[in-house]
Order: C-alpha cells, then structure tokens, then sequence
C-alpha cells in the first residue's frame, strides 16, 4: 500500500544557517534600534560586539522570537519568522539568555531550570535528568535546591546560562552572560561556550572583547543597527596596529574598525 | 529485527563463556535492551556473583538516593505550572474587594446589590496579571518559549476564574444574588478582554473595560438606587449569546498571543 509522505516528514533538518537575516528590522519601543542588518551565521561560537545602543539586546530579542521583526526577512534554523508564522518548532529548539532576566524569589534553581525546560515543551521523560544536567554544566550542583533569592549575581547568571541550554538548543543567544561571574567561572564558561560551539550556533552579546578573542570563532561587530564587520577573531586581532586604543590586539582590532567605519559613515 | 538468541546462547552470555565469540556478545546485548522476555530468560541464567554484583549496586544506588534531596511535590509542581505565584495578589484583591461590597450589600439595604454590579470586572485583575511584562518578572523568558501563546493566556486565565468564581458564588449565595447573573456577564468581560487584548494587549483592554463598566453602569445605578437593565434576570441569555459569539471570535485570533506585544 501507497502512504502519502507529508511536507513535514521530507522537509530538510540541516540548515546551511541557523540565522538568516536580510534587511532586518526591529523597533525598541519606536526608535528603530535594528535597521537594515544582513547576517548568515552557522554553527560555532560567535560574538557579538558593538558600542552601547548599537541594537545588540534588540537584535538578540528578534533572534528569540520575544519581539516581532519590523521589516525584512528572517529566518531560524530554516523556519521563516514574521508575524504570522508558527513559532513553536523554532522556539523548541532556542536557547535564550536576556540582559536583565527576571526570576520567581521563591523558586530553588532546580525548579526554575525544570519550570522552563517544561516551558520549551521538552518530553517528560527525561526532564529531570536533563535539568541535572544543565545545573551540572554550569557549575550549580550544590546550589541546585537552594532559592533564587539567596544566590549571588554570578549563580544567578549561571542558573540564567543552565534554563538556556537545558534543551540542548540548536541556537542558542547568550545576552551579557559574563556578567558578575569571576574570572574563574568565566574561564569555565568559555569552556562550556567552545563545547556547545561544535554543533551549535551560539551567539554571546557582551562588551568584553577579551572573552570574544578567546572563545568565539567568529567576530560580528554591529553600530547604529547595522553590521559593521564579521570575520574571525584572530582577523579582528589583526585589524589594528599599535597606535589604536585597547590593551589587547583584539581591543585595538576592535576600535580600530569601529573608528574605521565612523569615518566612512561621515563622509 | 533480530532473531530471540537461544536459552543456551543466553546461558552462555551469563556465565561470561569465553567461547561464545565477540559478535554473538554484542548482538545479545542488543537484542536484550528491546527484549523483555529475553532479559527475563537471563535474569533466570544469572550466576551468584552476578547476583551479588547487582545486590552490591543496589544497595549503593539506594543509599545515595536516601541521602540526595527529596524530589519536588506534586503540589509544587501544580503550582508553578498554573501560576498561581503571579495571580495570588491579584485574587486576593479581588477577594477583598468582593468581601467588602458583600459587607455593604447586607449593611445598606437602600442600594442595589454591589455584589452584582461588581461581578462582571472582578476576574478582570487576574487576566490582566495573566499575559502582563509588569506582573510576571519572567515575561521575557517565557514570551520565548514553545509554550507562550493561547494555551498559557487561557491556562492562567482559567487559573484566575477558578479561584475567583467559587468566591463569587458563595458571596452571591451570602446576599440572594441570581448566580447566572453573577456568572455570565463574569465569563462574558473575561472572554471580551482576551478578545481586545489581541488588539490593545491585555492589560489595558482589562483596565477599559472595567472602567468602562464602573462608568457607564456601575455608577448610574448607584445613583439612581436601581439595579440596570442589563443584569436583571431577563438578560440572562443575553449574556450567554454574547459568551460564545465572542468566544468563537477569539478563537480566530488566537496567533496574536504568540508574543507578548510592547502594550502587554
């Protein structure tokens, strides 16, 4: 007997990006804080880096599907995502970390890691084991019953980082994870950040250019909205010459673009 | 799909026979982890020291377990999934507020019943806590997960009438209030907020129209001492119709929740 083979069943499961996207636009309230931003990343670690108010945490919304895209094409692991789109098979498969992320006080770090897994609609069957996992990962073992509201920024941070990856997503957004964590645990999370890179797109917002130069593949600077350069981090290194400002190549690399591309945008 | 190895070959694997090659080894073990029967077959073929082995594993796990911590209630689980932590405030407003116009009903019998005037807005708080950026300080993590969206709205919403409905019911009973009275024009403001918030977001379509409410019926009737038209025992049906027909209309437009909306 013949069976009709539906789209769902031939449709492709790798993507050659897992971000796609095209004139992109978003709004932060009405200001248009991404406008016109062409991106195409694939798995590894990428960085990403920009002055303040260069749209990154907006750009980082979008990406999570949080906020709706103004204009443009976007698209996630293969599935387009505008404002009509079903979004449950993307989000499935998204890991996100936002700036500032808001938690129950009363909730132990297990919980609130097994109340998102249980939001990301993960089996039953195994949510507990991969809720250890994920606190285990990030170094919250002997945290893991002890509530929210007791934990110091760095913990609080890392419990963020263990909600993102319990699903082990396919994508994952990491907004300012290194924030409040001492430099120990930054090595550890750079660490981390590598062995998710090998199968997944991570994309990690942040203003320290080292952490970029020792844990990202891949370097992409934003400004004003709008993709400035993209390219290695040894590139981005290789970018200044002594006479830029920084105390590291890829600090110097980094201004060094940046002053680059305000110069072009005044003339 | 493998063939049941034979009683012997299983008798073979259990007593480690070194004479039982490599790839008959492996395709045993295979077999074993889908075969149920044949894992009772070998559990039949163990040797004492496997025996002891499993027993030594057994009573090591059973220790380290005793020791963990305890697993999460069921209860607890309830809870976070329904969200009550979110609404609690807001119901318990709502139940205070209830309590007192109860109180002023009995008290002053000049007035029509403020139990009854004030039903229709009263889950209106705790939808509007429910898909809300300013109640819930997890609105940005949720609002990007798989389970955002119509069923988590209504989840929390039914969450809300659950506990708001049975307060109103035993206050109606308190004061001789006609239940479907109390109860249909409750269901019908909180279908019409979902409804609205699509448009607006929920939160101000639940302050509109409440507001609109404690204008353009609450007020007048207190003033003239009369309960109005609308909630006299006629309506009933009224209310019911206008139930479903919004209900059917926010069905179509149930894609709008699947982000929560700046005006949320």
């Amino acid at each position: 007997m013949m069976r009709a083979v539906s789209a769902a069943e031939t449709v492709a499961t790798t993507h050659p990006w897992a971000v796609h996207a095209e004139g992109l636009r978003v709004r932060a309230g009405r200001h248009l804080a991404v406008d016109g931003l062409d991106l195409a990343l694939g798995a590894g670690v990428y960085g990403l880096l920009g002055p303040n108010g260069a749209g990154k945490t907006t750009l980082m919304r979008a990406l999570a599907t949080v906020t709706n895209p103004a204009g443009g094409r976007l698209a996630l692991l293969g599935h387009p995502v505008d404002g009509r789109s079903d979004l449950r098979l993307v989000r499935r498969q998204l890991g996100y970390l936002p700036q500032h992320f808001g938690f129950y006080p009363r909730f132990t770090v297990r919980e609130f890691v097994g109340y998102m897994a249980w939001l990301k609609e993960m089996p039953k069957a195994g949510l507990a084991a991969a809720v250890q996992r994920a606190i285990d990962r990030v170094g919250l073992t002997a945290k893991a019953d002890a509530r929210m509201k007791t934990l110091s920024g760095g913990m609080l941070r890392r419990a963020g980082i263990a909600q993102a990856i319990v699903n082990d997503p396919r994508l994952l957004l990491l907004d300012e994870p290194t924030v409040g964590l001492d430099p120990e645990q930054r090595l550890d999370f750079r660490e981390l950040v590598r062995d998710l890179g090998t199968d997944t797109c991570v994309l990690v917002s942040t203003h320290l250019v080292e952490d970029v130069a020792a844990a990202c593949t891949e370097v992409v600077l934003v400004n004003e909205g709008r993709l400035v350069w993209q390219g290695t981090a040894a590139d981005l290194s290789g970018q200044g010459d002594p006479n830029h400002a920084g105390d590291s190549a890829a600090e110097r690399g980094y201004s060094a673009v940046l002053r680059r591309h305000r110069a072009e945008a005044v003339r | 799909m493998t063939r049941h190895p034979t009683l012997t070959v299983i008798d073979r694997y259990a007593t480690a026979d070194p004479g039982l090659d490599e790839a008959t080894v492996w395709s045993v073990e295979v077999h074993l982890e889908d075969c149920a029967d044949c894992r009772a077959r070998l559990a039949g073929s163990t040797t004492p020291q496997s025996r002891a082995l499993i027993d030594r594993v057994a009573t090591g796990l059973d220790r380290e377990i005793s020791a963990g911590p305890v697993p999460a209630g069921r209860a607890r689980q309830l809870r976070y999934r329904w969200m009550t932590v979110v609404l609690l405030p807001w119901l318990v407003m709502t139940g205070a507020v209830l309590g007192c116009a109860a109180l002023l009903t009995i008290l002053e019998t000049g007035l029509p019943s403020l139990v009854l005037l004030l039903a229709p807005v009263a889950p209106l708080p705790g939808v509007a806590a429910a898909w809300s950026r300013r109640t819930d300080p997890c609105w940005e993590l949720i609002a990007g997960t798989p389970a955002a969206g119509l069923t988590m709205v209504l989840r929390r919403t039914v969450a809300a009438l659950v506990l708001v409905i049975p307060a109103l019911a035993a206050v109606g009973a308190g004061t001789g209030a006609s239940l479907a009275l109390m109860l249909l024009p409750c269901l019908a403001f909180t279908v019409a907020t979902l409804l609205l918030g699509t448009l607006v977001g929920v939160r101000r379509a639940a302050v509109g129209l409440a507001a609109s409410w404690t204008l353009a019926v609450v007020l007048p009737s207190l003033a003239t001492a009369r309960l109005p038209v609308l909630l006299q025992a006629d309506s009933a049906g009224l209310w019911a119709l206008t139930t479903v027909l919004l209900a059917g209309w926010a069905t179509t437009r149930a894609g709008s929740f699947r982000r929560l909306s700046n005006s949320n």
